[in-house]
């Protein structure tokens, strides 16, 4: 099974973390906050957007509280949240 | 060579994204203690993820699992096993079954990886008296065992002491698990040093667990690192030593001589293999000594 089925959140707030934000929706929209918004902004949706489809997920709205995360912590937390956002209660 | 080993909480960004850049001879990737229950799934992902990406060259990886008892253990091995570190560690191993319970579980993913089997070795972190008395048995378990770990703090929790800047308390336990390792034909690692802000009493603690037999030692602080690096590399007079003791050896065997003596003092089979060593990881620290 592959699409969300609830609302998760994964990361934090912590310097060179992402806090993810994560729902069912009927495409992928995402939302990013970011103090590296300017020149990253389009590298970190691509990013997301690659972990999504890596895993299947084609309906999902997405808010992103980047506090200076690299790519890894970025993917990690995606998919911790996607994982997440699979699992029934 | 293995002199220091540093704990790097498994869900913390931005420790875990500058690990390289401490010193350590080896990572201990901590998704155990360091992790709350309800953060182990984001833990081994961030891991994994940090790992594949980031390399930390010029480290050993190892990676602190949960324990057998724990619903958590073999998810973090489907995790990290894939990402083939030098080591796993298996925490509170008390006898020779955890660690087989371990290896089955690791041999079954090697073979689903198409991986050789034996690529992913162990280190068995003993923390309870029952493990310390079981620690010849832990070491031998099987081959995939290249090490065993001393956890001090736990183990005096079991043994109802208190741990002490002096380390009196786990004497007993330091010098059991030497014995046990060395003759299980492993290497053996001593306990952290808990005191962060203590610097001369971590370097009298690693110079003791050195003196005892301790192939190096962990830290739970990146400051201890440079500390436990210098004890557990041979000094210069040492390299030195040692290469006079081949030197030695060698002379004696061109003049067809049976006894060797230097400095006064008989030069024996033992004093030899322990020159060799010494010289062996001085080659791979890059430390030349006089005579290189």
């Amino acid at each position: 099974m592959h699409q969300l089925v609830r609302k998760s959140t994964a990361g934090t707030m912590e310097s060179s973390d992402v806090f993810v934000e994560l729902e069912p929706a009927g495409q992928i929209e995402i939302e990013i906050e970011s103090v590296v918004y300017a020149q990253f902004g389009d590298a970190i949706e691509n990013t997301v957007r690659d972990v999504l489809q890596k895993q299947g997920v084609t309906g999902a709205r997405v808010r992103l509280h980047d506090r200076g995360a690299l790519e890894c912590v970025l993917r990690a937390r995606v998919e911790t949240a996607v994982r997440r956002g699979r699992e029934e209660r | 060579m293995r002199r220091s080993m540093l704990f790097l909480p498994g869900n913390t960004p931005n420790i875990l994204i500058n690990g390289d850049a401490l010193g350590a001879d080896a990572l201990i990737f901590d998704l155990e203690d360091a992790v709350s229950p309800d953060e182990k799934d984001s833990a081994r992902i961030l891991v994994r993820s940090a790992v594949s990406a980031l390399g930390y060259a010029g480290c050993e990886i190892i990676v602190r699992i949960n324990a057998v008892d724990t619903p958590y253990w073999r998810e973090d091995l489907r995790e990290i096993v894939p990402l083939k570190p030098s080591l796993i560690m298996p925490p509170k191993t008390s006898c020779a079954q955890d660690v087989l319970t371990v290896d089955a579980a690791i041999a079954g993913l090697e073979d689903e990886l198409g991986m050789q089997r034996g690529t992913v070795r162990l280190i068995p972190l003993i923390e309870t008296a029952l493990g310390v008395e079981n620690a010849y048995q832990i070491a031998s378990a099987c081959p995939r065992v290249a090490a065993i770990f001393l956890g001090g703090e736990d183990l005096t929790a079991d043994l109802r002491c208190k741990r002490t800047r002096e380390g009196a308390e786990i004497a007993y336990a330091r010098s059991r698990m030497v014995c046990a390792a060395r003759a299980a034909g492993v290497d053996v690692y001593d306990t952290p040093f808990t005191d962060v802000n203590d610097d001369e009493g971590l370097v009298l603690d690693a110079k003791t667990a050195k003196s005892l037999g301790f192939t190096g030692k962990a830290a739970i602080s990146p400051r201890h690192v440079p500390g436990i690096n210098e004890v557990f590399s041979p000094s210069l007079a040492e390299i030195n030593y040692a290469y006079e003791v081949l030197e030695a050896i060698r002379l004696a065997k061109e003049q067809g001589r049976g006894a060797v003596a230097l400095r006064g003092k008989m030069i024996d089979a033992p004093i030899v293999a322990r020159a060799r060593q010494t010289i062996e990881a001085a080659e791979q620290l890059g430390l030349g000594g006089d005579r290189a």
